[in-house]
């Protein structure tokens, strides 16, 4: 395998554990005002990824750098034709960073519901533009053989492009209250549970709808055998929340995510990013990747970097394992006025 | 406005905007660190005080510094994808070093630290504190590499027409990063410095809570100001020798120097309008001879002016733009090489006013508290809660002035060696159109607005709160489950 193969494997993996990762805490950031009936409870779920989701979004920080590092081609022609869902992403991650550290600074009802509005809204959008952008970048755009797109700012929004979009947010949806039954106890837990299993089916429909689609446009055997891997595991998932059984349930989720993540980046290999004017102008791995000594100096880092990164963040999970209730919530301290 | 204008618009918007968060962030982190460490070690009930309180205006700020970061990671694709594909296999990689080695780092470790209070044993806990704060300091080796790089290109090769790394060795120590990131470093701790100054001068002056908590802080903060406000003198000095090696145009667009002088004067302040037409009317007050020994250290050497200056650009990168539909009103056009003159004028001074009233004021702070003194009446505390503007300021002069210094280049030709790697902005922007770029100009000024009045509200409420607004009075004893920290 050569370099170049090798950082678009990486860039995989980026993803893999941003869609992971990020995927639960974009859910629990959905489901605030659902599963949060009073202000205890939705400090509760703001809690269970309090400390990790700063980290979990650094997973698209790096992709973004890594692809730049890696593909500028692909950098510069995905992020430039699918500049305003973008814009609405980055908007959207804007809002929620920034309501989750300030929505418990001042103690009044008016100040945190402005900003739990903030944190729906922003884990709305980001799951939606970013699947949107992911998708995009699988199922081609029309751009020219400079790479810059053609036509209007709005070609990259597409049934197929808003699937992915709908796909995306309806897989962090139901793994974020997989992920919330996991990480509560009491009520909330068994809430979680109870709501996973009854939104699991309408919400990630468009997730396998999606896959067919991408199969059928450039699905090769291991791609599809990706895509059955995911239907499978999000219908273990199921069935082991059904019995009670969270971790597991969770780690199904993963599976299925892998399954994803494989199934659209085998799809789109050897291509990064298909042109759907002229096939001759899709820009592809071999093009746009970065010189050999770029890349040689890249995997060096990253061989260090990454396994450091998945230490120390396994054990920031490790150390905030326990699972929380409405009784570790401690009264509000804050200056008044 | 053209897509360029508002592209270059967006940038500095973001960008200065991001590095308000930014130098506060680096400086408060590395002293809440060694407020921790001296609690840790001391068990002295006033350092957890300190690290408390200012931790917690430190993590009101990082949030801002964290999501306007997310910004700058994408928009190079976004508005300046001819740029990125241009040089992306040289500066794409501190980026993603950046992230993979210090950002990663920065955001788990603050995690742990916010909610680790009860669940870290207390050196676990610390160490977790400097994690944090050396990576952020990591961070911006990084950044400013990539920046440095753009300034002074290095380690590379023109290949098909794109800059092509050959050692990246080269890039991160290259002259011109070894310059800039101490320069910025101390400019942060200044940042930091002053803060903590204002502020102790205030609660110490309204005689708020815990007197020896605001003592303590305000005395670190002048020592550590003193230092910065040095280091940030003799390391500019330093840049400014080597800027007038690498890009003489930026250092003689600094002086509004029109005219190659020998030796050439230092102007202090100019009245009327600093443009290149009206070079002769615009009276300016002068130090002789400074200006040649801030440029090579010697009170008698030449100094280039611009009226030189312009036809060596010209004859090395050429008259007019290439003739490229892109370059849109650009193309075939003449290049004009001079910066905006104003602004660099006016940026340098006001990079060195600002930052000589914020040292004057540390200085000042030094004297009236030593050996414990406070000073009465109202004045030293106002003076000090308002010079906490003016390392922000220079930090943010200082960027305006050597960005636009560089103008009309993205990545400035390096005058000695690596033929053929340099870009003019306007090749660098995407295909983008206006209205998508101003779309984002627009959101983004507001959102950014918005946040702003929201973080210094927040601040306000809990620099006036102080340590009581910080620490949870005493728990009752019967058992509690809760836990010690949370959102």
């Amino acid at each position: 395998m050569d370099l170049a193969t090798v950082w678009f494997c990486v860039i995989a993996l980026l993803w893999l554990g941003y869609l992971f990762l990020e995927g639960f805490d974009f859910g629990v950031g959905m489901l605030l005002p659902v599963l949060g009936r009073d202000e205890t409870e939705r400090r509760v779920l703001v809690n269970t990824i309090g400390p990790v989701w700063d980290g979990n979004e650094v997973w698209l920080l790096v992709a973004g750098g890594a692809t730049f590092a890696a593909f500028p081609g692909w950098y510069a022609s995905l992020f430039s034709a699918v500049y305003l869902p973008l814009v609405l992403f980055l908007v959207g991650l804007i809002g929620r960073g920034v309501a989750f550290e300030y929505r418990g600074k001042v103690d009044s009802d008016r100040w945190r519901s402005r900003w739990d509005k903030v944190i729906v809204a922003g884990s709305w959008i980001a799951p939606l533009s970013v699947g949107l952008l992911l998708t995009s970048s699988v199922l081609g755009l029309p751009i020219d053989a400079n790479g810059d797109r053609v036509g209007s700012p709005f070609a990259s929004i597409r049934w197929d492009t808003v699937l992915g979009a709908l796909a995306v947010a309806g897989y962090a949806l139901v793994h974020g209250a997989v992920f919330i039954a996991l990480k509560t106890e009491g009520d909330i837990r068994l809430r979680a549970r109870r709501l996973a299993l009854r939104i699991a089916p309408v919400a990630l429909l468009p997730l396998v709808v999606l896959l067919l689609v991408v199969q059928l446009h450039s699905g090769s055997v291991w791609t599809w055998a990706a895509s059955i891997v995911v239907a499978l595991a999000a219908l273990g998932a199921m069935a082991r929340l059904y019995l009670g059984r969270e971790g597991q349930a969770f780690a199904l989720m993963a599976v299925a995510v892998v399954g994803v993540v494989v199934a659209l980046f085998g799809a789109l290999y050897p291509n990064v990013l298909p042109s759907t004017l002229d096939p001759a102008n899709s820009l592809t791995v071999a093009d746009t990747a970065s010189s050999p000594y770029t890349l040689t100096v890249m995997t060096w880092v990253a061989a260090f970097g990454t396994p450091a990164v998945l230490v120390y963040q396994a054990w920031t999970y490790w150390v905030f394992r326990k699972r929380i209730g409405t009784r570790h919530i401690p009264p509000v301290h804050v200056p008044t006025s | 406005m053209d897509v360029l204008d508002l592209a270059r618009w967006q940038f500095g918007i973001t960008t200065v905007y991001h590095f308000l968060m930014v130098p506060l962030t680096i400086g408060l982190s590395l002293l809440v660190a060694c407020m921790q460490t001296a609690w840790v070690r001391t068990g002295d009930r006033r350092y957890y005080a300190m690290t408390k309180f200012w931790g917690k205006l430190l993590l009101i700020n990082f949030a801002m510094g964290v999501v306007t970061g997310i910004v700058q990671e994408f928009q190079f694709g976004m508005t300046w994808s001819a740029y990125s594909r241009f040089v992306g296999d040289v500066f794409g990689a501190p980026l993603a070093m950046e992230g993979l080695v210090a950002f990663f780092v920065e955001s788990t470790f603050l995690g742990l630290w916010i909610f680790g209070w009860d669940r870290l044993s207390k050196k676990v806990h610390l160490a977790c504190a400097w994690a944090f704060s050396l990576a952020t300091i990591a961070s911006a080796y990084f950044i400013l590499a990539a920046n440095s790089w753009m300034q002074h290109p290095v380690g590379i090769e023109l290949a098909d027409g794109r800059a092509r790394l050959t050692s990246i060795w080269a890039v991160l120590t290259n002259n011109t990063v070894l310059a800039a990131f101490p320069h910025t470093i101390f400019g942060a701790f200044a940042v930091a410095a002053t803060f903590l100054v204002g502020i102790g001068a205030w609660h110490l002056w309204k005689r708020t809570d815990e007197e020896p908590v605001w003592r303590s802080s305000l005395k670190l903060g002048t020592w550590v100001g003193v230092v910065a406000f040095a280091g940030v003198a003799i390391t500019g000095d330093f840049q400014g020798k080597l800027m007038f090696e690498q890009q003489p145009m930026k250092m003689a667009a600094a002086e509004a120097l029109c005219h190659t002088e020998q030796p050439a004067s230092f102007s202090v302040f100019a009245i009327g309008d600093v443009t290149r037409a009206d070079c002769e009317s615009v009276k300016s007050i002068t130090v002789p001879a400074l200006l040649s020994f801030l440029a090579h250290n010697d009170f008698t050497s030449e100094v280039k002016g611009l009226d030189e200056l312009v036809p060596l650009y010209q004859q090395k990168y050429g008259t007019n733009y290439p003739v490229d539909e892109r370059l849109g009103e650009l193309s075939g056009k003449p290049i004009d090489y001079v910066p905006v003159l104003p602004v660099t004028y006016w940026g340098f001074r006001l990079m060195i006013g600002f930052g000589a009233i914020a040292a004057g004021a540390g200085l000042a702070a030094l004297w009236l508290t030593r050996r414990g003194r406070v000073p009465r009446g109202r004045w030293f505390p106002l003076a000090a809660l308002a010079s906490i503007a003016t390392p922000f300021l220079a930090n943010s002069f200082g960027w305006i002035f050597t960005e636009m210094g560089r103008q009309p280049f993205v990545v400035v030709p390096n005058p000695s060696g690596v033929d053929g790697v340099w870009m003019f902005t306007a090749q660098a922007v995407s295909s983008s159109t206006a209205g998508e770029v101003l779309t984002s100009l627009v959101v983004l000024t507001t959102v950014y607005g918005l946040l702003a009045c929201i973080e210094v509200f927040l601040l306000r409420r809990y620099v006036r709160a102080g340590v009581a607004g910080v620490i949870p009075p005493p728990k009752p004893a019967e058992t509690d489950d809760a836990l010690t920290f949370a959102y």
